[in-house]
């Protein structure tokens, strides 16, 4: 069997399509879970018994489990409790709160870093609990973890690619569907292979220029 | 077989990252390279997109892998090229005076790198491959997309067969949690144990120093 150039342009509109709902899911949920990280991350700061055990819990759990079961949880789970989400939201969710676990500990390690000078200043200056985490920690804690994110991003991007086992026609879905329709799997599947390599290679290349720019974190 | 699976991943992970790593730190450009294009590779395109691809694809040119290989090899050759970077970066950022010293010893380079850097990498190594370590046991659940019956498979057979789906789920959630605790806390030991080895080198230098002190 050979490699079928005719068919290979003629499933590229399918693949296409899968693609940019793959870009869709990748940086939806890549908001969803930087805002929960963040969120996550300041309430373990805070040190609230009882809730910080919770969100530890949390963090530990999700970074321990595998996120093609969380996503079936989800999926097959949920609508037992009469709460049915389509497969594209739940995809987004998924895994969103997926990286937000990650998220949280990258927020950590940038608030860690950040000299306990700037919180002393803080107070000196009498600038209240929230400006001082708004206006002074979170900006400054933001810039060294930039290139580690990023890292994340990329990742996102290709894990979203697991989320074709709950129905979601993304680039993979799109092209195991093609591949079951026509029983020619080589080129769908190759093709999606590229396309992933086409953004994460030169997308992590850039993530390096700037670890060099901010100075590695990790 | 979740666990069969983790431990077969396991070995050629590491294998596939000796090879590759140390062929990155290669003095030769034909060796460096394949090294280069083999880890960006399969740190780009994806696990899962590989594992379907030696599921799907490769049966097409005739070649025919069971299930459990195709999934063991897809987990080995990409979390090895994830493993490559961990030793090629620990090695190449040994302080220069080792390979100076080894050099003025007389050692060959493959004494060099066998008796002097490799050992003196292999604590700073291990915390980040037991990171890899645990993404691979999480990873393997992807085996089952690929017809292994791993722990995963299971779970989504029950669901198919008795409907029992939230526990079922439920169960495998717990017991992929209980597995990749243990897992942590037996690349904390082995941590521990090396870096109880250095801590030994360090206060028997230290006695011996105070030995040559007080007398």
């Amino acid at each position: 069997m050979t490699w079928d150039w005719d068919y290979a342009f003629g499933i590229m509109p399918a693949l296409w399509q899968g693609f940019q709902l793959t870009l869709l899911i990748t940086f939806s949920a890549f908001a969803v879970s930087l805002v929960l990280g963040l969120v996550v991350a300041v309430f373990r700061f805070l040190k609230i018994p009882g809730l910080l055990q919770l969100l530890n819990f949390y963090v530990s759990f999700i970074r321990g489990t595998p996120l093609l079961v969380q996503a079936y949880f989800v999926f097959f789970v949920l609508p037992y409790y009469g709460i049915v989400i389509d497969a594209v939201p739940t995809a987004i969710l998924v895994l969103g709160i997926n990286y937000s676990a990650y998220m949280a500990e990258v927020f950590r390690s940038g608030i860690e870093q950040l000299p306990k000078g700037q919180w002393e200043a803080a107070r000196a200056l009498s600038i209240g609990t929230r400006r001082t985490w708004v206006r002074i920690v979170i900006p400054q804690a933001v810039f060294p973890i930039i290139p580690v994110i990023g890292n994340y991003l990329i990742q996102m991007f290709k894990d979203s690619a697991i989320l074709s086992a709950i129905t979601v026609l993304e680039l993979l879905g799109t092209s195991l569907q093609l591949g079951s329709r026509t029983f020619r799997y080589l080129e769908p599947i190759t093709l999606t292979g590229l396309l992933f390599l086409s953004i994460s290679f030169p997308s992590s290349l850039l993530v390096r220029r700037l670890e060099k720019r901010y100075g590695s974190t990790h | 077989m979740t666990i069969q699976v983790t431990l077969l991943g396991i070995a050629l992970t590491v294998v596939v990252a000796f090879v590759a790593g140390l062929s990155g730190l290669s003095k030769y450009w034909f060796i460096r390279w394949p090294s280069y294009v083999f880890v960006e590779f399969f740190r780009g395109s994806g696990l899962i997109v590989q594992m379907f691809w030696l599921f799907f694809a490769l049966p097409l040119f005739g070649i025919n892998l069971p299930p459990l290989v195709a999934g063991v090899l897809a987990l080995g050759l990409n979390m090895g090229a994830y493993g490559s970077e961990i030793v090629r970066g620990t090695i190449a950022s040994r302080p220069k005076g080792q390979t100076e010293a080894s050099i003025a010893l007389g050692l060959s380079r493959t004494q060099r790198l066998w008796r002097i850097l490799i050992p003196q990498s292999i604590p700073a190594m291990l915390p980040p491959f037991g990171n890899v370590m645990i993404d691979l046991l999480k990873n393997t659940s992807l085996v089952s997309l690929v017809t292994v019956a791993d722990l995963t498979w299971a779970a989504d057979t029950i669901r198919t067969n008795t409907g029992q789906t939230v526990e079922a789920f439920l169960a495998i959630l717990v017991l992929y949690y209980l597995l990749s605790l243990l897992l942590g806390r037996l690349v904390d030991f082995l941590e521990r144990a090396f870096a109880l080895e250095r801590k030994a080198h360090g206060v028997s230098r230290n006695r011996t120093l105070w030995g040559v002190l007080t007398k």
